[in-house]
């Protein structure tokens, strides 16, 4: 058994989500090989290589892998994929966008956003937005699967891999990379922080979003929203987090002006401790709350901050 | 040029889900059913695309039971010109429904095929990217943005940490995500007039498909149930919690 992860990249660095993927894939059991791809990526292979667990780091690093487009990506990892009894990528944008194109040329299902390792063939999965968890058995000579990252603790760095390269090229004239333009921000990602505090249609508007400033700064937390915040158009979508944004799972996560509509809760409730802030007393976010503070966020956040 | 737009029938997404007592499934049995919310956007935008003059003619096609039908009716009072509903009462993996959408790509031959980009009771996220992979033609995935420009289709995807422009050949698969557009309502008249428009029923066996997966369903359970905690009287107790009981701070 042999098990190809494919890394998870960030502005051409590797990104944290690998060293989950890995996890997922020790538990599996097997060689663990992580393939690396874009343009100018080898100090992201470098970093793949130090992931415990890993084998082999495979890079191929080519000008048509840039930006990581899914046409050349897909067909890369068709070509390489019969070395391997299972391919798995982190339910990232990018593992979503190109991983069901290798299963559907190799003739396979793919599992999506996988939480547990059963055995090698049996995992769970959530369904209905992480109202149901659905047990599944794959029989497919080749599984294909994305990884929940929020669901396995990442692997250390201790190792030191071999990097080999690939050298499999492949054509792409049907999509082109035109522009790119990521939020900017100094905080830590929301995927990846330990504190995340975010605001709803409590906040009133984009500009009250400045309160949750000062107390991010204290914490290191990234901010994030609801859905509700986003459709309401106080901030961009990069920010969302629940089932149709990001799911996150931090140490703490602080829910301010939130009602804790399901499909909020679907994308914050596995953090360890949840911190709920709200005028509502009867607001659903206080059944999963461990601590509620009842009141007014105007004068409850300066309060929280000033006391941190 | 023809659009194509595919779309799911599934639980409607305020209803809270119960799991079977046996732990097989999700207990579907009487609970409201409505047009996945992903593909609502998918019609949507086929239908502005008409309404702008790019698109010629919108096809909607389902794969599903025989009550998929009214979805099908629902897109086409959005602006549907006409249906193709694929019917089966089997659990239809992503694979088998996309080998069945590219079989109508062959013979429909769409300049644009619009999918949600998941549907809300498996959420798989696969369909749109493995028709991709089948017909051979290029994807944008998670689009907030969709601009066709003569052979070409520019659109904007929701990636992590922000956006990403690509710019694809047509024929191309688009994928929806949420920003893309907001939309309408169908009004009476033309839930009156989609009745009559056409709707063609076929079976997976007439395209030659085979829906049987094997992947297989174990188990179904409700996730842990997160117990509430305390209500704290003040910041200063909060602060003191964190600190001392949760240690978090």
């Amino acid at each position: 058994m042999s098990i190809l992860v494919l890394a998870d990249l960030h502005e051409g660095q590797l990104a944290g989500a690998t060293a989950h993927v890995v996890a997922a894939a020790k538990e599996m059991g097997g060689d663990i090989d992580v393939l690396v791809v874009g343009e100018g990526v080898q100090a992201a292979a470098e970093a793949a290589a130090k992931l415990d667990g890993v084998s082999k780091v495979r890079v191929a690093d080519n000008a048509v892998y840039a930006h990581q487009l899914a046409e050349p990506m897909g067909a890369l990892l068709v070509e390489l994929a019969d070395d391997y009894s299972h391919v798995l990528a982190s339910a990232s944008t990018t593992g979503k966008n190109v991983l069901p194109r290798l299963a559907a040329l190799k003739d396979v299902s793919q599992l999506s956003d996988i939480i547990a390792v059963e055995s090698a063939d049996t995992f769970k999965r959530p369904i209905y937005a992480g109202n149901a968890i659905a047990t599944v058995k794959s029989d497919d000579a080749l599984k294909v699967m994305t990884v929940r990252t929020t669901g396995f603790d990442a692997v250390g760095e201790g190792n030191n891999a071999p990097v080999e390269a690939v050298d499999t090229v492949v054509e792409n004239s049907q999509s082109r990379f035109v522009k790119e333009e990521l939020a900017t921000s100094d905080r830590p990602e929301l995927g990846g922080a330990k504190v995340v505090i975010s605001g709803g249609r409590g906040m009133g508007n984009g500009e009250n979003f400045k309160l949750l400033d000062g107390i991010a700064d204290k914490l290191d937390a990234a901010i994030g929203a609801s859905r509700a915040a986003v459709d309401a158009g106080f901030v961009p979508n990069d920010m969302q987090v629940g089932q149709t944004g990001k799911i996150v799972a931090p140490d703490l996560y602080i829910a301010v002006g939130i009602s804790g509509a399901i499909q909020h809760l679907a994308g914050m409730k596995d953090s360890k401790v949840i911190v709920a802030i709200n005028k509502d007393d009867e607001a659903p976010i206080f059944q999963v709350a461990d601590y509620g503070l009842v009141g007014d966020l105007f004068e409850i956040l300066p309060e929280l901050e000033s006391k941190l | 040029m023809k659009v194509l737009v595919a779309v799911k029938r599934v639980i409607d997404y305020n209803v809270k889900i119960r799991v079977k007592a046996d732990h097989s499934d999700v207990d579907l049995t009487n609970v409201k059913m409505a047009m996945n919310p992903f593909c609502e956007i998918a019609v949507e935008e086929a239908v502005r695309l008409k309404e702008k003059g790019v698109a010629t003619e919108v096809i909607a096609v389902s794969v599903g039971p025989k009550a998929a039908q009214e979805q099908l009716r629902t897109a086409l009072a959005l602006g549907a010109d006409r249906a193709i509903h694929i019917e089966t009462d089997e659990r239809v993996e992503s694979l088998a429904v996309a080998k069945l959408l590219a079989k109508v790509v062959e013979e429909e031959q769409p300049g644009l095929v619009i999918l949600g980009k998941q549907a809300i009771d498996t959420d798989n996220n696969q369909t749109g990217q493995m028709l991709a992979a089948l017909t051979g033609l290029p994807q944008g995935t998670f689009a907030s943005e969709v601009a066709v420009d003569g052979d070409s289709v520019n659109v904007t995807r929701e990636i992590d940490g922000g956006l990403q422009t690509v710019a694809l050949t047509l024929p191309a698969i688009v994928t929806t995500d949420l920003r893309l557009n907001e939309p309408r309502y169908a009004k009476l008249p033309d839930i009156m007039k989609a009745k009559k428009k056409p709707l063609d029923v076929k079976t997976p066996a007439d395209y030659g498909i085979e829906v049987a997966s094997k992947v297989s369903l174990l188990k179904v359970e409700s996730p842990p149930e997160r117990k509430g905690g305390v209500k704290v009287a003040s910041v200063d107790e909060l602060v003191d919690k964190l600190k001392n009981e949760a240690k978090v701070l």
